[in-house]
């Protein structure tokens, strides 16, 4: 009598997939802890010297500005926004540190002067989104634009930094068991992890965070403090710019108007490999720290092998971009 | 129940809220007293939600006075309400998927220590809340891991612990079993006997008289009455839900019959269901509709007759079942298809899947008749004039203006531009879930009249309506829904207003099914 | 202050599609007006050689291939999407066709070139193929879907070159982007052409309604039977296309393809044109007469940070300034706050009417 409908095709091969990935909030970041394991692997059987514990070391070393970058820019993404004048605003950073310290300013006059001007302009871009409902993307591009701007009113050339406390600190080692070290921005880097995801996890600010990234009207009719903490997220990722541009400027021990473009797109790549949802909701800082090491694994495996071409990095972070939203994809469709 | 009244913890007087071109709430007075559960009726339309957004802080009110236990309550949003005591849970499920279970309870009232959340304490306490719901999950699950039904429960869990003195419960049961409403039921009386006030609503009349102590009926944005539900009987309920009076009815009623003169019982069926359905939305259901027919579908709100609607012109999939149009066995996947066989579908939501705001009145008439042809094809400028201005005319369509954009237009005349989008694909099926809904008496009595002269030239017509007398004035045939399923089918002139009003309102274990089967019988 | 006004005046005196145009070409004009002020041969054009010479004209040629990717960009955003790999297309295509132009035995001839064209136009299409694909077909977001193209792309450009800058002298190259047609620079012609053609296919087909009626409401369109994914398939082949043609312009222009820096930022250009030009980044409603406006206000603005003596420097200060500034005169929130004290500061004018 009743004759039923095969079920939808499409819908169907798409669950079949769906069903092989366990669905767990801590699945993205498992297969981007899973990438990073193997991608070491694979260093350590081909390259002589990969398998060290300091060229673990350099990953953070190296990265520990990526690494604050990406902490700020996890926040504002779970909410569901972007913050792409990131980039402009650690070469911002870098400038006006360069700048002060030539004038001699006092070091730590300096970095709280930094870091003051650049949560300010996360203020001003929380401000406008919320206030003229602008989206994210076009108020942080001008943002861009600005920071950029005024990088280049400050000086077009590049200027280097002489200050004996942050020459001193650039060149500091602190050592570690076994013949290995870290500098003190890995130290720095990892204490804003730490407390970003203490944060995240552990106070109702954090919390609301994730809820607004949920999308809609639930946030704001559960009676959370939906637009205060839609605006803190961008002051927070003008924070952690400030953060990266000093460290950056620690990294280089220099100041560069046309320094860090492009270091947003990295930023959010890292975000988006360590399994934040770009929609916003799903995610974890500590992934985005996985992210940045992977995305700092792709370029040590390419410098250690000599024969490949730099710009595989991009080609491969592109794919790693397409390989994660695809799977982020089929785990939000086992969601609903 | 107390002898002695005691003082209403709620009293809305003379609320007035208006929207652009609606008036949503016109002068509406509303009291709800501590200790007992008050049902606000209505169908959709009549202002409910919008009164409890008023209540809640969510819409500013016009003009009225709202007093919280004898205090002047000016709130400025949920989170207001909530500190003065009104917890509301909304007929979407509100809560946050990405989220746990014990956050989804706690959210923003996390036990802390030294300033951070203790995540220990937070489950610890939600699960004693959902252990007086008798739920037995997992408090640090993800929310998104459990059904509906479960969801909603967590959403009533968190306006519990909320500890309100006046808690909303806006359609609470649409996605609960039967075993979990009586789960809730017995939390609702608990809490009565606490002496929580409680607002529930729900389109499930059996329900209703269950729990309820005070109904009050709201009907298009206006009071209609307060009553004690032990006071009114079911069917008394109706009539003030959705209709004008009996009298009225049975007048209408021989309209409909002289109206019903054209000889539709001969004539080969254009589309027959069988057993179509789909989970969660609609039971298996049958229906067959003739050619030149008019078919009403009667009901109350969540029958299931705009359910049945979306799945017999592919707006929702159906799981179960057969579709045959004009001989052919067809599987609709999209609205598209059904297009393709001339079947069109106008949704009861006009703003969300009917009008395109920013479009003009002329790009909104051609769109259908256009995505038929394909972009490539473009309709003649000369005949997309012609096809705007001719039905400007033929509708009355105001402000006469081709160019006008259709967010102008007046919610009666954005319909009629919708009419005119589905005339000019010139369907032989035309399905209308509510086409009179919000509009003004004149633009309504203009709809009605088309629709029967569209059966008359041949054209058949499923006709959704929440106003009885329309669908009675209208319908060669009538299908009564309830309980998402068809519960009757018959010939217009084989029954009363009496015995469809008795069909709709009915419980559903009752003697009824009796009378749907001989009615049916009938047909 | 005097917006306000202005603001309550049009609000009164005109509806939403003329005051669509009405900021970006007042911006346009007094962003002229600046420019006569301070060299008054502005307005100036030259004919030398039978070519046409002048600031406006060097505005109109530097803003083509901006012009050419926002066109692109119009349709993409009108049906709610975006597209972020265009800067990437452009590098791309330019890459392709030097690498082709430069590796052939004939670098002059002009079959080369047209082979070279066809294949970065050809490989232009296919990319924009791909971002349909993962936006229509797998329902990713558009500004994610994009974003894969975006950080592979330069590296896609960079692998094709070998991470060189590609050289060519190919006369016949040169003229896409830097040659004359008719005494006009053929780039302008060529930018032209396209806008015409984008116009003419968007809004002599039902394309441009289709667009639109997907933009503002996918899911009336849905049931009024529009193929919204076919629909959104095609504006982004479309952008592809356009950011292929833009690559070809500016590689020929410097004559060589620099895979890192042809078509930075660009996109960041064209959407900002877009949205300067009227169209709302929500989708619907779309003009690209607008987007037209819009890229030349952003080309005269660095003109004009030349002409009146800025410092080059801060361009991007300049810029930074307008875009907000425009941004908020168009923001919805804005335009009601505008509007409401237009209503609250009038009330009693209005009142005395209506009695």
């Amino acid at each position: 009598m009743t004759t039923t409908l095969p079920p939808v095709k499409a819908f169907s091969t798409r669950s079949r997939l769906a069903r092989l990935i366990p669905s767990s909030r801590y699945t993205s970041v498992l297969v981007t802890l899973v990438l990073l394991v193997a991608m070491f692997a694979v260093g350590a059987s081909r390259y002589r010297g990969f398998a060290s514990g300091q060229v673990v070391m350099n990953l953070f070393i190296d990265n520990a500005f990526l690494i604050v970058l990406a902490v700020g820019m996890t926040f504002v993404i779970l909410t569901g926004g972007i913050d792409l004048s990131v980039g402009a605003v650690v070469a911002l950073s870098t400038m006006i540190t360069a700048t002060l310290l030539r004038d001699g300013w006092n070091p730590l006059a300096v970095i709280v002067v930094v870091l003051l001007a650049t949560s300010t302009l996360g203020l001003l871009v929380g401000l406008v989104i919320h206030y003229f409902d602008i989206q994210p993307f076009i108020a942080t591009l001008a943002a861009m634009f600005l920071a950029r701007g005024l990088c280049y009113v400050i000086s077009l050339d590049s200027i280097s930094i002489t200050d004996p406390f942050f020459v001193g600190l650039a060149q500091t080692r602190i050592p570690l068991a076994d013949r290995l070290s870290i500098t003190p921005t890995v130290i720095i880097a990892v204490a804003v992890v730490v407390i970003a995801f203490i944060v995240l996890h552990f106070t109702r600010t954090g919390r609301t965070v994730y809820a607004i990234g949920d999308g809609g009207a639930s946030a704001h009719l559960m009676g959370l403090p939906v637009v205060r903490t839609k605006v803190l997220v961008y002051v927070i990722s003008g924070f952690c710019s400030g953060v990266a541009g000093i460290l950056f400027s620690l990294y280089t021990l220099s100041g560069y108007s046309l320094t860090a473009v492009g270091m947003e797109l990295e930023a959010i790549a890292a975000v988006v490999i360590g399994g934040t949802l770009l929609t916003g909701g799903y995610g974890f800082v500590l992934g985005s720290l996985l992210g940045v090491l992977v995305l700092g694994s792709i370029q040590t495996i390419i410098s250690f092998d000599g024969t490949l071409s730099s710009w595989w990095t991009k080609i491969v972070i592109g794919g790693l971009l397409l390989l994660f939203i695809i799977l982020q994809r089929i785990l939000t469709a086992r969601r609903h | 129940m107390s002898e002695t009244s005691p003082a209403p913890v709620v009293e809305m007087r003379d609320i007035s809220i208006s929207f652009p071109g609606v008036k949503a709430l016109d002068s509406v007075s509303f009291r709800m007293f501590p200790g007992e559960v008050h049902s606000l009726m209505g169908e959709n339309g009549a202002g409910k939600s919008t009164l409890i957004k008023a209540l809640t802080g969510v819409y500013p009110i016009d003009s009225g006075t709202i007093m919280l236990a004898g205090e002047p309550l000016s709130v400025n949003g949920p989170a207001q309400a909530q500190d003065a005591g009104i917890s509301t849970v909304y007929q979407e499920v509100n809560l946050l998927s990405n989220l746990s279970v014990a956050e989804n309870i706690m959210l923003g009232r996390e036990p802390r220590r030294f300033g951070l959340i203790d995540w220990a304490a937070t489950r610890r306490r939600a699960a004693e809340v959902l252990a007086g719901l008798n739920l037995d999950i997992d408090p640090a699950s993800p929310l998104s891991s459990h059904s509906l039904a479960v969801q909603q429960l967590v959403a009533i869990a968190r306006a519990i612990d909320i500890r309100a003195k006046v808690l909303i419960l806006d359609e609470p049961t649409s996605s609960l079993d039967a075993d979990e409403v009586a789960e809730l039921f017995r939390v609702i009386r608990r809490l009565k006997d606490d002496g929580v006030a409680i607002l529930f609503v729900s389109h499930f009349l059996d329900q209703v008289y269950e729990i309820a102590d005070r109904l009050t009926v709201l009907r298009n944005g206006a009071l209609v009455g307060e009553y004690r539900t032990e006071e009114i009987l079911r069917i008394e309920l109706v009539h003030k839900m959705i209709g004008k009076d009996i009298e009225l009815l049975e007048r209408l009623e021989t309209r409909s019959k002289s109206l019903d003169s054209t000889d539709s019982a001969g004539s080969a069926p254009y589309l027959t269901a069988h057993e179509i359905g789909r989970k969660g939305s609609i039971e298996p259901t049958s229906l067959t509709i003739q050619q030149g027919e008019v078919v009403g579908l009667a009901g109350l709100l969540g029958s299931g007759r705009t359910e049945l609607a979306r799945l017999l012109t592919g707006a929702d999939r159906a799981e179960t079942g057969t579709l045959t149009v004009a001989g052919s066995q067809r599987r609709f996947r999209s609205p598209r298809a059904a297009l393709k066989r001339r079947i069109a579908y106008s949704s009861e939501d006009r703003k969300r899947e009917g009008i395109v705001d920013d479009l003009t009145v002329r790009d909104n008439i051609v769109l259908a008749l256009q995505s038929d042809r394909g972009w490539f094809r473009p309709i003649p400028k000369r005949r997309r004039d012609e096809l705007a201005t001719s039905y400007i005319s033929a509708l009355g369509i105001r402000p006469a203006d081709p160019d006008a954009l259709v967010r102008n237009l007046s919610g009666g005349n954005q319909q009629k531009v919708l009419l005119a989008r589905w005339l000019a694909v010139a369907p032989r099926l035309l399905i209308l879930d509510e086409p009179t809904r919000g509009i003004d008496v004149g633009a309504k009595a203009e709809i009605q009249r088309l629709v029967a002269n569209l059966a008359e030239e041949g054209m058949s017509v499923v006709f959704i309506s929440a106003e009885l007398e329309e669908v009675l004035r209208l319908s060669h045939r009538i299908a009564v829904m309830r309980d998402r399923r068809k519960v009757a089918d018959f010939v217009n002139e084989d029954v009363t207003v009496g015995e469809i009003m008795t069909l709709i309102a009915s419980g559903s274990e009752d003697d009824t099914d009796a009378v749907a089967t001989t009615v049916g019988a009938g047909a | 202050m005097s917006g306000a006004q202005v603001g309550g005046r049009q609000g009164l005196a005109s509806r939403a599609l003329h005051s669509r145009l009405f900021w970006p070409i007042v911006t346009l004009l007094a962003l002229f007006a600046l420019n006569v002020i301070v060299s008054p041969s502005f307005l100036a054009i030259r004919v030398h050689d039978g070519h046409l010479f002048g600031s406006l004209i060097d505005i109109l040629r530097n803003g083509a291939p901006t012009l050419l990717v926002a066109l692109g960009m119009t349709v993409v955003i009108a049906t709610r999407g975006i597209d972020l790999s265009v800067g990437a297309v452009v590098a791309i295509a330019g890459a392709l066709a030097c690498t082709i132009i430069a590796d052939s035995p004939d670098p002059g001839s002009v079959a080369t070139v047209v082979t070279a064209v066809a294949v970065a136009l050809g490989f232009s299409l296919l990319l924009g193929a791909w971002n349909g694909l993962l936006v229509a077909a797998l329902g990713i977001q558009p500004i994610i879907a994009t974003l894969i193209l975006m950080t592979a792309g330069r590296g896609i450009a960079m692998l094709i070159t070998e991470g060189q800058i590609i050289t060519v002298s190919s006369p016949a190259y040169k003229v896409i982007g830097g040659g004359y047609w008719l005494g006009l620079p053929a780039s302008i012609i060529i930018a032209g052409g396209m806008f015409i053609v984008a116009a003419l296919l968007t809004r002599r087909t039902a394309l441009g309604l289709l667009i639109e009626s997907v933009g503002i409401n996918p899911a009336a369109s849905r049931l009024a039977g529009v193929r919204s994914r076919s629909i959104t398939w095609t504006v982004y082949v479309f952008s592809g296309l356009c950011a292929g043609v833009a690559g070809l312009m500016i590689s020929s222009n410097v004559t060589a393809a620099d895979a890192n820096n042809a078509g930075l930022w660009i996109e960041m250009d064209a959407i900002l044109a877009v949205v300067i030009g009227g169209t709302s980044l929500m989708g619907g409603r779309y003009s690209l007469t607008g987007t037209l406006v819009g890229a030349f206000i952003i080309q005269t603005l660095t003109t004009t940070v030349y002409t009146v003596g800025i410092a080059p420097e801060i361009t991007l200060v300049f810029k930074a300034l307008v875009v907000i500034a425009v941004c908020l005169l168009q923001s919805p929130a804005m335009r009601e706050r505008m509007r409401r004290r237009a209503r609250a500061t009038t009330p009693a004018t209005a009142k005395a009417v209506a009695s």
